[in-house]
């Protein structure tokens, strides 16, 4: 046998330990959490676990905490969203071409991304956010308004401002990147033509974009759906419901509730959603793979 | 307006407002390591202190009375040897996938993509009983599987993609001198994909460094990380705000440079090379 297939029938024992520890880690806990959802289960009373078909799901759907985190789930992400890309666009456009300190410029802007999130958290709510010593509260004062008791009167706007913070360098990173594939012969042609600067933008630098910004907002979906230490350090779901995503609530139910039966269902449920965005992000990503 | 006064212009707008913008986003950061060098007293005055005598006096606090260097040496044991095990299991599998692709190599390479998709509060329940029965909650080596198994599908498709730059015909050169698989990755690849491999790595650290669901419920005291300090500072007593600042700042500074190093190659990673 010659060194060049000796080598091939080699390498595929090398993708082996990858995949089998890669399809025990997602097929075994996720078979747990599916008999876990359909029985009777609950950490602190003890005994036989009955079989209860799909009552935890159904009790997981009428618990009036599932619609506000359902809610508020939609509102972080979408929120989320909305705020890092555009804002993440604009500024990828902004530092697109060269000027004094771009590099130093990039480093600021990147920054917020290697924090950590119980840091970055605990910063916000404490130096920022403070409504009698923060930050935000010494330039409401010295404009002449009353200070906003972030955490108590907006708690939702004020997850959004820390999580969006947390992610907007995320989207400028990519986009970033993105644009310096732009033709730049493109760019000076749409200029001589006459074009303004939102013309430009819209119909050469958006279209070049479109690729880049649907990975930016489906892999940030993707994290922000499973968003959990912001909140966990912050505010704890709430006041009453009105930070409890559905990640939250998931973990209230079974670390501080004990109830496995319900968390499970409402952990398939999530699995479901987070599903979803994968399928069509998987489709996007496939597609840049057969096109090498 | 000339076309040269015009540029001029347009320039120092540009310039003027990224630098603005630069400032607005890093401000909490910059804020948190002023505050940091404050007494507590001072960190809490409003309206807030600019110019101070700087203190390292909440350094001094966080060393001794918080255990820091507990948290830390967890940190930095899991975030190594996970990233270090990734690297050890991932950089074959990729290795495989981009030199002897089959038909199915695609649909593995996606497969993997998706277990990163699996949303961990899908799975929080079993993980915690798993451990708790197995008596690996609350240890290093816990967190150290988990962390393994969460980055090993984002280091396969990085490395992947590098090893996708690599010129065949350098390869087909040390294959026809009969080169066994090890000599061929060991003195050829890996000296060429050098620079992708350390990003690879960088990438892994920083995030298993700033994982934050995982740390804070699997773990309490003994292999508790930096995440989980910091986040034990949720619920104070008394004036902390400056001692709160200066465990922060001592707990990002690393992986912040880590971040800067490895800027250019993120996005490789992160977004599983759908954008290079």
């Amino acid at each position: 046998m010659s060194q060049l297939s000796r080598n091939a029938r080699a390498a595929r024992f090398l993708v082996a330990p990858s995949v089998l520890l890669l399809l025990a880690w997602m097929t075994v806990p996720l078979a747990m959490t599916l008999y876990y959802s359909t029985v009777n289960f609950n950490l602190t009373i003890p005994g036989p676990r009955n079989f209860v078909g799909f009552e935890n799901y159904i009790f997981f759907f009428t618990d009036p905490s599932f619609f506000a985190g359902m809610s508020n789930t939609i509102v972080l992400v979408g929120a989320t969203l909305l705020i890092t890309v555009v804002l993440g666009t604009l500024i990828a456009v902004l530092i697109d071409n060269p000027f004094p300190g771009r590099s130093l410029v990039r480093i600021l802007l990147i920054s917020p991304f290697f924090i950590m999130p119980t840091v970055n958290a605990l910063v916000w709510k404490n130096l920022l956010m403070n409504p009698v010593s923060g930050f935000f509260a010494f330039l409401s004062k010295s404009v002449g308004m009353t200070p906003i008791d972030w955490f108590t009167d907006v708690p939702m706007l004020s997850i959004i401002i820390i999580v969006s913070w947390q992610w907007l360098p995320f989207a400028i990173l990519i986009l970033m990147t993105a644009m310096q594939s732009l033709d730049q012969e493109q760019l000076e042609a749409a200029r001589i033509e006459g074009a303004g600067l939102v013309a430009v933008f819209i119909h050469v630098t958006l279209p070049h974009l479109a690729r880049p910004l649907a990975v930016v907002v489906m892999i940030e979906t993707i994290f922000l759906l499973s968003i959990f230490a912001e909140i966990f350090t912050t505010t704890g779901g709430g006041p009453g419901t009105q930070t409890t995503t559905l990640a939250y609530l998931i973990y209230s139910q079974a670390l501080l509730q004990y109830d496995v039966g319900m968390a499970s269902a409402g952990g398939i449920v999530a699995v479901v959603l987070a599903n979803i965005v994968a399928f069509f992000l998987i489709r996007v990503v496939g597609k840049s793979l057969a096109g090498e | 307006m000339n076309l040269h006064t015009e540029k001029v212009v347009k320039l120092t707008m540009v310039t003027v407002g990224s630098w603005l913008v630069a400032a607005l986003v890093f401000f909490p950061i910059f804020w948190m390591i002023l505050t940091s060098f404050k007494t507590e007293l001072n960190a809490f005055s409003s309206p807030p202190s600019l110019f101070f005598w700087p203190t390292l006096e909440n350094y001094q606090v966080v060393f001794e009375r918080s255990d820091y260097f507990r948290y830390a040496w967890n940190s930095v044991v899991i975030s190594f040897v996970s990233s270090i095990m990734a690297m050890v299991i991932g950089l074959p599998a990729a290795y495989a996938m981009a030199f002897y692709p089959t038909a199915r190599t695609q649909g593995v390479m996606l497969w993997m993509l998706s277990t990163k998709m699996l949303p961990p509060v899908g799975v929080l329940v079993p993980i915690y009983l798993l451990s708790r029965d197995t008596g690996l909650l609350d240890t290093r080596t816990g967190l150290v599987i988990i962390y393994t198994l969460i980055n090993l599908p984002i280091v396969i498709w990085m490395i992947y993609t590098y090893f996708k730059d690599v010129p065949k015909d350098i390869l087909e050169a040390c294959r026809m001198d009969g080169a066994s698989l090890w000599q061929e990755i060991r003195h050829v690849l890996v000296p060429i994909t050098m620079g992708g491999l350390s990003s690879t790595f960088l990438l892994s650290l920083i995030l298993s460094w700033n994982e934050a669901f995982w740390s804070l419920n699997l773990t309490a005291s003994s292999a508790a990380p930096l995440t989980a300090l910091i986040a034990s500072y949720s619920s104070p007593e008394g004036l902390f705000w400056a001692k709160l600042s200066a465990a922060s700042t001592l707990a990002v500074a690393p992986i912040l440079v880590f971040g800067w190093i490895s800027q250019k190659q993120l996005v490789r990673g992160l977004t599983f090379g759908a954008v290079k």
